[in-house]
């Protein structure tokens, strides 16, 4: 390539080619054109929006967030119920997951598994507020084998939003967990089982390290999924107390308020707090290995 | 394969299915409770409702005007699936075929909008939208919902691409075809399946998103997802039953979609959108 340039005889279209930018290469410049005015733009405009508040100094928006519990306590609101979320979704996802690697046919399972995913967030909570209502079924089974004596109250409060999360978020994360454990070659784990390790040294020693950088990314994509829940948050929760999330909060401010300037700083201050956890979760991954998932001769 | 018949062993495998099966069943009910109070006549404090009727459904055909929304929800949602397609494909095809300088950062520019959840790049975005007199219209609910569907079909469709052979290509320009007949002639029979999955897996997002939609959609521009909102916001205004049925009807137009995908694609793969992409990145 070096020598390329030096080379005369080739025209600028030539050198150009050389370096992969031809007529083929241009074809990507639509989309990317696309993504820079309907998502960079956008979001480079918010970030100077929210330093231009309606009124006060250039942070104003950033003091009267956090120096308002009504506006900063939503953080905590949306990451107690998004981290345990996430943390149960794996937690079972994983263990489903190599049970389910197991079977020849997944399909069934996963096509049910892949319905409330589809279905979105507005479905799930309509159809919960039967369900888990004091008339419906979760109540009265529970009642018919004598768990509880009165029906358990299940929606309008935190617990109605964590159902929700846990009924969209665990297909999910279960899929996506599935898609690596998948990914790992049986032979390793046959060659452990060859020296004798029983099954839960085979999952600490082979497949737990193998897995860790997946399990970081599916843990960042369901958090993130988990503590942008909006509809839930409001047709199966209080969203005026306990289930009041930043989602909230930003909607608000933006179409109840019209304060446009506040509602980009809130959602910068989203965009903000994700982007700590999965940083932070990515670096707890950088220490532990990193690696081919398939087998061989090494 | 490997057998584990230790009884501590047996006991947990059964633990973990009986877990599958809580959830399944939950799941299920959820959606049969939502199925049988939209066929109810009347269902309060018993088991299963008094009676069955049908007439739920046309009323809240009528009162929701559920025609006008449905024949919005569909604009909206094959206006996208076509112009993600022509965006997506295309983009895929250059980042499949050539190495150019800036394709990493090409391709985690591609990455952020399925990465960040819609409702913190929609409020910015919805903001925008509406200061260029865009909002709470027809196009500015395609623009927005495009966002992510345009990198979602580029991830999709690049390792399609990738695994068509460059030779066949080759011979085609050797035989004097254009690009044009290229495309036509060669690509896109071959890429067809690929395509159809991507757009289908497409129309099924965006049926079913709410966020996006919701924030940027005026009176006469809700998708179905966004009157089903309203609808259940407001509930005690209209009976439960009604705003089931819509909720039915709902569950049908995306569902249809999400069958014929899965003849095509994996349901993993709706999930796991951007596998090609390793661990590491």
């Amino acid at each position: 390539m070096q020598r390329a340039d030096h080379t005369p005889a080739l025209s600028l279209r030539q050198r150009l080619a050389l370096r992969g930018i031809d007529g083929v290469t241009l074809l990507v410049l639509p989309a990317v054109l696309f993504v820079l005015a309907i998502f960079v733009y956008p979001f480079a405009y918010g970030l100077l929006l929210s330093f231009e508040p309606k009124q006060g100094g250039i942070f104003a928006n950033y003091t009267r967030f956090f120096s308002d519990p009504f506006l900063y306590d939503t953080i905590a609101t949306t990451l107690w119920l998004a981290v345990p979320v996430t943390i149960i979704s794996l937690a079972f996802a994983l263990p489903v997951a190599f049970r389910v690697r197991l079977m020849t046919r997944q399909r069934l399972l996963t096509t049910i598994l892949v319905l409330p995913v589809t279905l979105g967030t507005v479905l799930v909570a309509e159809g919960l507020l039967n369900f888990l209502g004091p008339q419906g079924w979760f109540s009265r089974t529970l009642m018919l084998f004598g768990i509880i004596d009165s029906p358990v109250k299940l929606t309008n409060n935190y617990w109605g939003v964590f159902a929700s999360l846990i009924i969209t978020g665990f297909p999910f994360t279960f899929l996506l967990t599935l898609s690596y454990v998948t990914g790992i070659d049986p032979a390793l784990e046959q060659a452990a089982a060859t020296h004798g390790a029983r099954a839960w040294q085979r999952f600490r020693h082979v497949f737990l390290p193998l897995l860790v950088p997946g399990l970081a990314i599916a843990f960042c994509l369901s958090f993130v999924q988990a503590f942008a829940v909006f509809p839930s948050a409001i047709l199966l929760g209080a969203p005026a107390g306990p289930t009041r999330v930043i989602s909230i909060a930003a909607y608000q401010a933006a179409f109840e308020q019209y304060d446009y300037s506040m509602a980009s700083a809130i959602a910068m201050i989203m965009a903000a707090v994700q982007l700590v956890i999965v940083v932070a979760v990515l670096m707890l991954r950088n220490l532990f290995y990193r690696g081919t998932t398939a087998g061989g001769k090494g | 394969m490997i057998r584990d018949t230790t009884i501590g062993a047996k006991l947990w495998i059964t633990a973990i299915w009986v877990v599958v099966a809580f959830f399944v069943i939950n799941l299920m009910a959820m959606i049969a409770t939502v199925i049988l109070s939209s066929f109810a006549t009347r269902w309060l404090g018993t088991w299963l409702p008094a009676g069955f009727t049908t007439r739920w459904y046309f009323t809240a055909w009528a009162e929701f005007q559920l025609y006008d929304i449905l024949i919005v929800t569909f604009q909206i949602a094959f206006t996208v699936v076509a112009l993600s397609g022509l965006l997506g494909v295309t983009a895929a095809y250059a980042l499949a075929r050539r190495d150019f300088p800036g394709k990493k950062l090409v391709m985690l520019l591609f990455l952020l909008p399925l990465l960040v959840p819609p409702i913190t790049f929609g409020i910015p975005l919805a903001t925008v939208l509406y200061q260029a007199g865009l909002g709470g219209t027809f196009w500015g609910v395609v623009l927005a919902n495009l966002v992510p569907t345009v990198p979602f079909v580029i991830l999709v469709m690049i390792p399609f691409i990738e695994q068509i052979d460059p030779k066949i290509e080759a011979a085609a320009r050797v035989f004097g075809a254009n690009t044009f007949q290229l495309f036509l002639h060669v690509l896109l029979p071959m890429l067809i399946p690929g395509i159809l999955a991507a757009l289908l897996l497409v129309l099924v997002r965006t049926v079913g998103m709410f966020e996006l939609t919701f924030l940027t959609a005026g009176p006469t521009s809700q998708t179905l997802v966004v009157a089903l909102y309203y609808s259940v916001f407001a509930s005690g205004v209209r009976a439960v039953q009604s705003i089931d049925a819509m909720a039915v009807i709902y569950m049908i137009t995306t569902l249809v979609w999400l069958l014929i995908a899965l003849r095509f694609v994996n349901p993993t793969q709706i999930v796991a959108r951007a596998k090609q992409q390793p661990a590491s990145a």
